[in-house]
């Protein structure tokens, strides 16, 4: 199993429940003391072999060595779990287009060059999971967070093309939608009843692999919030404060 | 890849297991053991908080900066020879177990939950059913790292800063943060426990079961509630982990959860003279023996999730004391009998002997004698006097109670309970604080 992003929380949930099976891993992220605790932790927990790469996940050019080096030292890959992303800083994001464009660029333009080359990749073995951690608010723009919406938002059309174009060659593509989940990334907001645990969202994720879903939601419940705020007539939600 | 600590979430109301007292605070969760120091350094006190599992205030600090360690656990390092487990200091002993026990293996010493940390275990030297023989949790921590706040790292095991090491167990937090832990896990065949049930009239039948009592794990059930012909009647329960080779699956997770706060008048001398009826009819003959799972066993109240609401949101005072063993008969007959006329006892009270297994924390509270552990749901006024009354029976028969389950103590009470106190003191990390250590060296008043 390839995971890019590995030290996030729910990367570390998932991984767990992959390391209980004996998995074979290939961790990738940016900070070299949290990947080797993420990989200690996955060996103590039954993990069969993990090899770690740091790496800046925002430098598209070395993706395609990087990918293959994940190939190499797995022998193959079955599944990719994409798990990286920033939540950044909307405020600052609507005055700077770098911000802005910052947050495009880790949490769309990234992953769109990974899963390119993963999409070939799978395509011509016939068979393999993509799992990518996108986000509700992805669904639609609110004032809020727009700027990381939006990124997440592309990201989910880019995986339905990529879906409707790999699914007939027998690889799944999985988009992951997790609402409000304690993590580092969610630390200064307020946690309302609405957080779920890292751990919750693990299960939902492992359970749709298996399963081989399109896309989930996660808790599972978020599928009936965000149909609501969908279904807000437009007139009706501008004026709203979301 | 998100951004690591250092950010708050706006002050919240805090409480402990016991729902009293609250105090509002910062709360900054850490994710990894170089979160700490954080990186903007708060301008309040700090103290870590695992699980919230401990009672009273020991790990509330009003105004000031919790530091949630629950998202610091990663398991390092596990020894299947010799049961060597290194772990970061926020995994729970449920977590534990769910990793040891398909690996047959189990805790050396654990408490009537399995929902507290690893670090909270030993922050409180926390104690369970085979004291008598295995000691507290610190005697079987190998070493743990502590990060004081002003970024010191230190080793602590018996050989390495061995001060330091003695401080931390059972120092209450306040030392610094320990961030990662090895501990001796000890090798099991079955998740069963070969149980023995015995009813007992009276302390001199209780205590003649403890002497006799040849088991790994003993601990009673004791009513607080009947008076006359039923007196300290209660139920004697011996186990110890059995050698036949059994089951060693994975806990399925708890389903119940205590739905609400339950209303004050729930709880009253009828309802509770009902239940301990009810519990100990519940054993029918005088013995009962067989093989039990571990879950029931150790920690029958984990089943129901957040059962603490049974005592509605004013809390639960818990007390925990223990006597020497001279003065340990005539004490707890007179404890029991406060505690009898007051009709204020629940269900919740149990009885054992420590051992004399030494602790190796300069601030724990296990030692030789009797122990007696309860709660009282919070009644204004008769709750606290009676406590109180408790906490002063216990000074005068050379006892001492039970830091991680206290509320009331008094800064001269605790002072005699513990005259290492101001030897301790030295080893407080200059930048943490807790509501607890403000009572009892006097630098907060007792409310309520």
């Amino acid at each position: 199993m390839l995971a890019l992003g590995a030290t996030s929380a729910i990367a570390q949930a998932t991984l767990r429940l992959f390391a209980d099976r004996h998995a074979a891993f290939f961790l990738v992220g940016r900070n070299p003391q949290k990947l080797a605790a993420v990989r200690d932790d996955l060996l103590t927990r039954g993990a069969s072999a993990v090899t770690s790469l740091v790496a800046d996940l925002d430098d598209t050019a070395a993706h395609p060595d990087m990918l293959a080096q994940a190939v190499a030292a797995l022998g193959g890959l079955d599944i990719a779990f994409l798990a990286h992303g920033v939540l950044g800083d909307q405020p600052e994001a609507e005055t700077s287009y770098p911000a802005a464009e910052a947050i495009l660029h880790t949490n769309f333009l990234s992953p769109v060059s990974l899963v390119t080359w993963l999409a070939n990749y799978f395509e011509a073995e016939h068979r393999g999971t993509i799992a990518v951690i996108s986000s509700v608010a992805g669904d639609r723009g609110r004032k809020s967070n727009y700027v990381y919406g939006a990124s997440k938002g592309g990201l989910n059309i880019f995986l339905d093309g990529v879906r409707n174009r790999i699914d007939r060659a027998g690889v799944n593509v999985l988009t992951i939608k997790p609402g409000f989940v304690a993590t580092p990334m969610t630390a200064h907001l307020p946690r309302g009843p609405l957080f779920a645990q890292p751990a919750q969202v693990a299960k939902s994720i492992i359970r749709a692999i298996d399963k081989r879903k399109d896309v989930i939601y996660a808790p599972p419940f978020w599928a009936v919030i965000m149909l609501v705020v969908r279904s807000i007539p437009r007139r009706i939600f501008k004026k709203m404060n979301m | 890849m998100g951004k690591s600590g250092g950010k708050t979430d706006p002050a919240i109301q805090f409480e402990s297991w016991g729902r009293y007292p609250k105090f509002r605070a910062d709360v900054v969760p850490l994710h990894w053991p170089a979160d700490f120091p954080l990186k903007t350094p708060p301008r309040t006190r700090q103290l870590p908080v695992g699980l919230g599992r401990s009672y009273g205030d020991v790990c509330l600090l009003e105004n000031g900066t919790l530091l949630e360690t629950v998202g610091m656990d990663r398991l390092l390092h596990f020894d299947a020879e010799t049961g060597m487990l290194r772990c970061e200091a926020g995994v729970s002993l449920g977590q534990i177990l769910d990793f040891a026990v398909p690996r047959g293996f189990f805790l050396p010493v654990t408490p009537g939950t399995k929902y507290v940390t690893v670090g909270g275990a030993i922050a409180n030297d926390i104690h369970g059913k085979n004291h008598h023989v295995a000691g507290t949790f610190g005697r079987h921590v190998l070493r743990f790292e502590l990060v004081r706040s002003d970024g010191t790292r230190l080793v602590c095991s018996p050989i390495e800063n061995p001060e330091w090491f003695a401080a931390t167990i059972g120092g209450m937090g306040l030392t610094g943060l320990i961030t990662s832990v090895e501990l001796h896990l000890r090798p099991i065949v079955s998740r069963r426990i070969e149980y023995r049930g015995e009813k007992f009239h009276g302390l001199d039948e209780f205590f003649a079961l403890s002497q006799a009592a040849a088991s790994e794990y003993t601990v009673a059930w004791i009513d607080c509630v009947s008076t006359g012909r039923n007196f300290a009647r209660g139920i004697f329960m011996q186990g110890d982990h059995s050698e036949t080779p059994g089951p060693l699956t994975r806990s399925k997770e708890p389903k119940l959860t205590f739905p609400f706060d339950l209303p004050e008048f729930a709880l009253n001398r009828f309802s509770m003279a009902a239940f301990n009826t009810l519990y100990f009819n519940k054993q029918l003959g005088k013995q009962k023996i067989g093989p039990i799972d571990y879950e029931p066993f150790f920690y029958p109240l984990d089943a129901v999730l957040h059962w603490n609401r049974m005592y509605g949101t004013q809390g639960l005072l818990q007390f925990q004391n223990v006597l020497p063993h001279e003065s340990g008969r005539e004490g707890m007959i007179e404890i029991l009998k406060a505690i009898t006329k007051s009709g204020l006892a629940s269900f919740l009270a149990v009885i054992k002997f420590f051992g004399d297994v030494p602790s190796v924390g300069m601030m724990s509270f296990p030692r030789p004698g009797p122990m007696l552990a309860l709660d009282f749901p919070i009644r204004r006024e008769v709750s606290f006097d009676l406590v109180d009354r408790l906490a002063q029976i216990t000074l005068d028969y050379g006892g001492r109670m039970y830091s991680a389950k206290d509320a009331r103590m008094t800064p001269e009470q605790y002072q005699a309970f513990y005259p290492q106190w101001q030897e301790f003191a030295r080893y407080v990390d200059p930048g943490f604080d807790s509501a607890f250590w403000q009572r009892v060296t006097g630098r907060r008043p007792l409310v309520g």
